[in-house]
């Protein structure tokens, strides 16, 4: 009972092709985290990835679901979505690889750039997919060893 | 307690306690209590949204009295570029200094040079400094304020370039010690401030570092006298034509007149705080790294939207942007030299002496572990309360609401919708004790009845 009243958890819901809400979360969980007196550096860091990640869900997949823990230790980022899932994750974390429709790109997105910036801003981070089911994202960001700035 | 200075005040005699200051607050700052708008030190960043919205015009600006200018023997006003843009075509920058010589002051300073100046410094500094993109002005006390508060990460993007009423006060009170023999500290230079957030920037610089301006007056209170003073002012006493005027200072009293008239090929201008929030925070999640350099101004269309002008912004937005063009089309343009910008800027002229520091709001607790236990117990109340953010309970939403009842700042029955449920509450447990006392009474009485026909017996 006591370990739980430390651990802060939340989930958020991500709409896929919603992307005037991509934003939302990142926002939300920056909030959260400034008013627990986590680091500039650790927030900042937390903010892209979750961005990253929101804006994976909205662009190729149908939904997800984003949970959001923190306890004294660490920030805990998973994202599950229902979608295309990927095929080759070591060329999806290549900097530059891209599925993205033309569309996509013309809007500024998609540039290939969004899985190695996820990995970049985290301290652990995991990635699994089945073809034609999902994608899983695991997020870590430790807050002692990496602590003030 | 407090260690922020700041000049908002809010007038209680005449507060009504109408919540619209608290719902146009960007930082939150703003509660009413006891039907009385309090403004908290920690969260306000100046930026005037609350005089503006008043219907009651009891919020107000603290600014300098005119008779301030007596402390000093020999003063010079140094009026914002904005203030060019207050009176009609016909009357020119040129004029409008006269006027405020004419108006008391010693001297005028035209600001647009040292704008000039500052604006080829930053060419220079954005030109070193490609890697830290996008670079953010700072021009803005309520935009580097802003960053301060809710956006630390950002603070290594604002330019260290210091901002030219301060450079300008720097050098005339050097040239003017030198000329007359006075000592630095006898000269008086006064900002004409088209915003309150430039004399908080005097009174208590971002930096902590003292400011060259003594003070300063806002455009509003000015503008009637110098209006009068200008009327009797011959046309041929003072400077009619514009051709002394630098083009690129011209450009700091409005949205994106310093990427315009700098040529900068890629840049971003935004203004309102609404639209600055979103920006920065597409800026911090990282997805303006394809932009040079930000132009960001709290009040809308820059400088001459600020709250302590008095002409309709969108005709003060015209008339700079006519001069701007009229500058553009001659050949002369009175700027500063470029070279000599230059050499300064490699001496460090331009450079402020302190560094920025981020002013992060106070956590909810110190300890991770305490502080992530009250988030838990705001979000537990949160999900009590009708997230309507109607503001009757006297914070700007049922979040906030939230976190002043777990920071003991409000009562939980504050909250229009927890009455009336909390006394359907009371009122059911209520009638069920009354109902049982009234079982416990019947059984009672029967005993007593039985008890009686006993006794009779």
């Amino acid at each position: 009972m006591t370990e739980k009243e430390n651990v802060l958890t939340r989930e958020f819901e991500i709409k896929g092709k919603d992307f005037s809400r991509a934003g939302n979360i990142s926002s939300k969980i920056k909030e959260i985290l400034q008013e627990t007196g986590i680091s500039n550096s650790i927030i900042r860091r937390a903010a892209i990835a979750t961005y990253e990640a929101e804006l994976n869900v909205v662009m190729y997949a149908n939904k997800g679901i984003l949970y959001f823990t923190l306890d004294p230790d660490s920030i805990r980022l998973k994202i599950d979505d229902e979608g295309r899932g990927i095929k080759d994750i070591s060329l999806a974390m290549k900097e530059g690889y891209s599925t993205a429709t033309e569309e996509y790109r013309e809007m500024g997105f998609g540039a290939g750039m969004g899985l190695p910036n996820i990995k970049k801003n985290a301290d652990k981070f995991k990635i699994s997919s089945i073809l034609g089911k999902g994608t899983s994202l695991e997020i870590f960001f430790f807050l002692n060893n990496s602590g003030a700035s | 307690m407090n260690h922020y200075l700041h000049f908002v005040r809010v007038d209680e005699n005449k507060c009504m306690g109408r919540m619209k200051c608290m719902r146009v607050c960007p930082t939150q700052a703003i509660r009413v209590r006891g039907g009385k708008a309090k403004i908290d030190d920690e969260k306000c960043i100046d930026c005037g949204e609350c005089i503006t919205s008043c219907p009651s015009g009891a919020i107000y600006p603290l600014t300098d009295p005119f008779g301030e200018l007596t402390r000093f023997r020999h003063t010079v006003a140094v009026p914002s570029p904005a203030l060019y843009a207050q009176f009609g075509q016909k009357i020119t920058p040129g004029k409008i200094l006269n006027g405020l010589r004419k108006l008391g002051f010693d001297d005028a300073y035209d600001l647009a040079l040292s704008c000039g100046e500052v604006s080829f410094a930053l060419l220079e500094y954005l030109r070193e400094n490609s890697e830290t993109k996008p670079l953010i002005i700072n021009t803005c006390p309520t935009v580097v304020r802003l960053i301060q508060v809710k956006y630390p990460s950002l603070i290594n993007h604002i330019t260290p370039i210091d901002i030219p009423r301060e450079i300008a006060a720097r050098e005339v009170k050097q040239r003017k010690s030198k000329q007359y023999g006075l000592e630095e500290k006898e000269i008086g230079a006064f900002y004409i401030t088209p915003c309150p957030a430039k004399m908080i920037s005097i009174k208590q610089p971002a930096e902590k570092e003292k400011s060259y301006l003594d003070g300063a007056i806002s455009i509003s209170d000015i503008y009637g006298p110098l209006l009068a003073t200008m009327e009797n002012i011959d046309n041929e006493e003072s400077d009619e034509s514009i051709d002394n005027l630098c083009i690129l200072g011209l450009g700091w009293a409005m949205a994106g007149g310093i990427s315009r008239t700098l040529k900068l090929k890629n840049s971003l201008t935004v203004s309102g705080l609404p639209e600055i929030l979103k920006v920065f925070d597409d800026m911090e999640r990282g997805s303006l790294q394809h932009i040079d350099f930000i132009e960001a101004y709290s009040c809308p269309q820059g400088c001459i939207g600020g709250s302590l002008t008095v002409e309709n912004l969108y005709i003060s937005y015209n008339k700079i942007l006519r001069l701007i063009e009229e500058l553009e089309l001659k050949k002369i343009k009175r700027c500063p030299d470029a070279k000599e910008v230059r050499k300064k800027y490699s001496e460090g002229y331009f450079f402020k002496k302190h560094q920025l520091r981020p002013r992060p709001l106070k956590p909810l607790n110190d300890d991770l572990t305490k502080a992530i236990k009250k988030r838990k117990e705001i979000e537990k109340i949160y999900e009590k309360l009708p997230k309507i953010d109607c503001g009757a309970c006297g914070s700007p939403t049922c979040e906030a609401f939230a976190e002043d009842v777990v920071k003991k700042e409000s009562s939980l029955l504050d909250c229009v919708f927890m009455l009336p449920k909390k006394l359907r509450d009371l009122s059911k447990e209520l009638s069920e004790l009354l109902n049982k006392t009234k079982s416990i009474n019947e059984t009672g009485q029967n005993n007593n009845k039985s008890e009686a026909k006993g006794k009779k017996k």
